[in-house]
C-alpha cells in the first residue's frame, strides 16, 4: 500500500532510543455509537478534540461520509480516522463504479479491518460503521488493530462504558427512528458529562434506505456563559515599536487576496 | 520550581537532549508503586487593597475519570473551633487530593494550638513562614501540591503567598495554580498587574508609559476570578463542576459557590 513516507523512520528511531519523547497527536478522546432501529440506523459523537488535558477543538466533527448511505463515527487519533475514512471511502466510490452496484457496509468494514490489520494498530483508528445497502441495514465497530463486532447498538472511545450503561439500561428490541435517536443522544451526554476526553455538544446521523440526515449539533448543552466584563483594550495600549503601511492595493504582491462576505463562528475581541 | 512543574509541553522544550532520562538507555526500568496521583483542578487568590480573595473549582478527577463533582479546595485556617467562623486565613490545595487534605488537616491544628498557647490568632505572615517549614520537612517525600495561603497582613492589606511542593514560597498580588494555571496566570498578569499595558498616546516606541497598577476593586474582582475560571473550564478537562469563591476581610470571611460547565 503506497502512501506512507518511512524516509525519518531511523532517525526518529535513533532519537526516540536516546529519550527524545513522541510527539503527542491530537486524539478525539471521544465518546461514539451506533443503534440500530427498525428501517435504518443512527450513529451518534460528541464533539470535542483533545490533546493532553487541553481541549484542542470545541466543536470538531467526529462523523465521517464514506458514501451516501454508509457513514463513519470516528475515535482515536484525529488524523488517522479522518485519513482512513477518506481513503477507504474513496476505494469504495472506485469500486462501486467499477462493478455498477451499491457500496455494501460489509465492502466498507472489510476494507477497513484489512486496512487496519495490515498496520498493526499503528493507525489509531477506532470506528463505527452504519449503513444502509441493498442487503440490509448494518452496524459494526472495527477496532485499530483490525477486529470487528456487528452488534444492535455499539459504543466507543474512551466514554464507551457511560455511553454503554444507558444502552445496556434503556435498549429495547424493535425500536422506532425517534426511540433510536433519543437514545444514541442520551448515550453520548453520559458520555460528554461523565467522561473528561468528551464534552460538548452532540452530533447524529440518521441512515434509512432512501436518505441520510446529518444533524450536526441535534443538542448543544454546553453553551458557553457570558463573559462579565468587556476585554476590550483602548486604541494604542500595545506599544508600536515601529510601523510599515501596506496598502490593499500593494498586498497583492505579497499574498494572493480573496474578498469575503461574513466572518462564521466565534468572534474574538479586537481593540474598541 | 521547574522542578515539579506538571504541565511540560506547556513549560519548555519538549525534544531537549538535556532532560533525556539517563536510566532509560539500556532498556532497564524499575518498577515500583506510585504513592502519588494527580488530582486536577485548579485553584487561583488576589490580594486586593484591604481583602483577599480565594478561588478553586470543585472536580476532582482521576485519568477521564470525575471522583467527584463537588470537593472544595478553599479551607479556613485556625479557627477556635470545628466550624472556622472565625478564622483569620485562608488556604487553597490543589494537586494531590489526599496530601492537600493532610497538609490542611496539619496546618489548621499547629494554628488552633498557637491560638491556644498565645491567646490570639496566628498572623499570616507567621503562618505563611510555618507552611514552608512543614513542607520543607518533607523535602524527600513532599506533600505533592501546589498551596496558596491568603489573608489580611498586620497593615490590614490583602496577602498572598504561594508555594511550590517543597515549601519555596513568595508574597505575591495574585496566582493561579494546578491543572489550568498556566492557563489562568498570564490573563492576571495583564488583567490584574497589567503586565504588557501602555498608556494610549503616551509617548513613541520605549518611551511610551505602562499603565500604573493600582488595587483593584472587590467588585472588579470577582467578575476577573469568574471570567478565568470560565475561561479555563473550555479550555482545560480538569476544570469544571462548580467554583468555590471565598472572600477574606476584616468584618470576617464570606463564601459562595458559583456553577461552571459541567462537560
Amino acid at each position: 500500500m503506497p502512501g506512507f513516507d518511512f524516509s525519518n523512520y531511523n532517525r526518529n528511531a535513533a532519537l526516540h532510543a536516546r529519550g527524545v519523547p513522541l510527539p503527542k497527536a491530537t486524539s478525539t478522546g471521544t465518546t461514539i455509537v451506533g443503534c440500530i432501529f427498525d428501517g435504518g440506523v443512527v450513529i451518534a459523537a460528541d464533539t470535542r478534540a483533545t490533546s493532553g488535558p487541553i481541549v484542542a477543538d470545541k466543536n470538531c466533527e467526529k462523523l465521517h461520509y464514506i458514501s451516501p448511505q454508509i457513514w463513519c463515527a470516528g475515535a482515536g487519533t484525529a488524523a488517522d480516522t479522518e485519513f482512513t475514512t477518506a481513503l477507504i471511502s474513496s476505494q469504495l466510490e472506485l469500486h462501486s463504479l467499477s462493478t455498477g452496484r451499491k457500496p455494501r457496509v460489509v465492502t466498507c468494514m472489510t476494507l477497513l479491518k484489512q486496512h487496519l490489520f495490515r498496520y498493526q494498530g499503528y493507525i489509531g483508528a477506532y470506528l463505527v460503521v452504519a449503513g444502509v445497502d441493498p442487503t440490509g441495514t448494518h452496524l459494526f465497530t472495527v477496532h485499530a488493530h483490525g477486529s470487528t463486532d456487528k452488534l444492535p447498538y455499539v459504543t466507543m472511545g474512551s466514554g464507551s462504558l457511560a455511553a454503554m450503561s444507558v444502552f445496556e439500561s434503556q435498549w429495547k428490541p424493535n425500536c422506532t427512528k425517534e426511540d433510536a435517536i433519543e437514545l444514541c443522544s442520551q448515550a453520548i451526554q453520559a458520555g460528554i458529562f461523565n467522561d473528561l476526553g468528551s464534552g460538548s455538544n452532540v452530533d447524529v446521523a440518521v441512515i434509512t434506505a432512501d436518505k441520510t440526515t446529518l444533524h450536526r449539533g441535534f443538542v448543544k448543552p454546553n453553551e458557553r456563559s457570558q463573559k462579565l466584563k468587556n476585554y476590550k483594550f483602548k486604541r494604542g495600549t500595545t506599544a508600536v515599536l515601529n510601523e510599515k503601511i501596506i496598502t490593499k492595493d500593494e498586498i497583492g504582491k505579497y499574498v494572493s487576496v480573496h474578498e469575503l462576505e461574513s466572518v462564521e463562528g466565534e468572534q474574538m475581541d479586537v481593540d474598541s | 520550581m521547574a522542578m515539579f512543574s506538571q504541565n511540560p509541553v506547556l513549560n519548555g522544550p519538549n525534544y531537549s537532549f538535556a532532560e533525556v532520562p539517563k536510566d532509560a538507555v539500556d532498556g532497564l526500568r524499575e518498577h515500583r508503586f506510585n504513592p502519588y496521583t494527580d488530582n486536577g483542578g485548579s485553584t487561583l487568590a488576589i490580594a486586593g487593597a484591604d481583602f483577599t480573595i480565594m478561588a478553586g473549582d470543585t472536580r476532582l478527577t482521576s485519568g477521564y475519570s470525575i471522583n467527584t463533582r463537588y470537593s472544595p479546595k478553599v479551607f479556613k485556617i485556625g479557627g477556635s473551633n470545628s466550624s472556622q467562623d472565625d478564622a483569620n486565613i485562608l488556604l487553597s490545595v490543589v494537586g494531590f487530593a489526599a496530601d492537600g487534605e493532610a497538609l490542611k488537616e496539619r496546618l489548621d491544628a499547629i494554628c488552633k494550638m498557637y491560638r491556644y498557647r498565645h491567646g490570639k490568632p496566628m498572623s499570616v505572615n507567621a503562618c505563611a513562614k510555618r507552611l514552608s517549614t512543614i513542607m520543607y520537612q518533607k523535602r524527600f517525600f513532599p506533600y505533592y501540591v501546589y498551596a496558596i495561603l491568603g489573608g489580611i497582613d498586620e497593615e490590614g492589606k490583602g496577602a498572598v503567598y504561594s508555594y511550590d511542593p517543597v515549601g519555596s514560597y513568595e508574597r505575591e498580588q495574585c496566582r493561579a495554580g494546578g491543572a489550568a494555571g498556566s492557563l489562568i496566570m498570564p490573563f492576571l498578569d495583564n488583567q490584574v498587574n497589567f503586565k504588557n499595558q501602555y498608556v494610549p498616546g503616551s509617548g513613541t516606541g520605549h518611551d511610551l508609559q505602562e499603565r500604573e497598577r493600582v488595587p483593584l476593586p472587590r467588585e472588579e474582582v470577582e467578575v476577573l476570578v469568574k471570567d478565568a475560571f470560565d475561561s479555563a473550564v473550555e479550555r482545560h478537562i480538569e476544570v469544571g463542576d462548580a467554583l468555590q469563591v471565598v472572600i477574606i476581610t476584616k468584618d470576617g470571611i464570606e463564601e459562595k459557590v458559583l456553577p461552571l460547565k459541567k462537560d
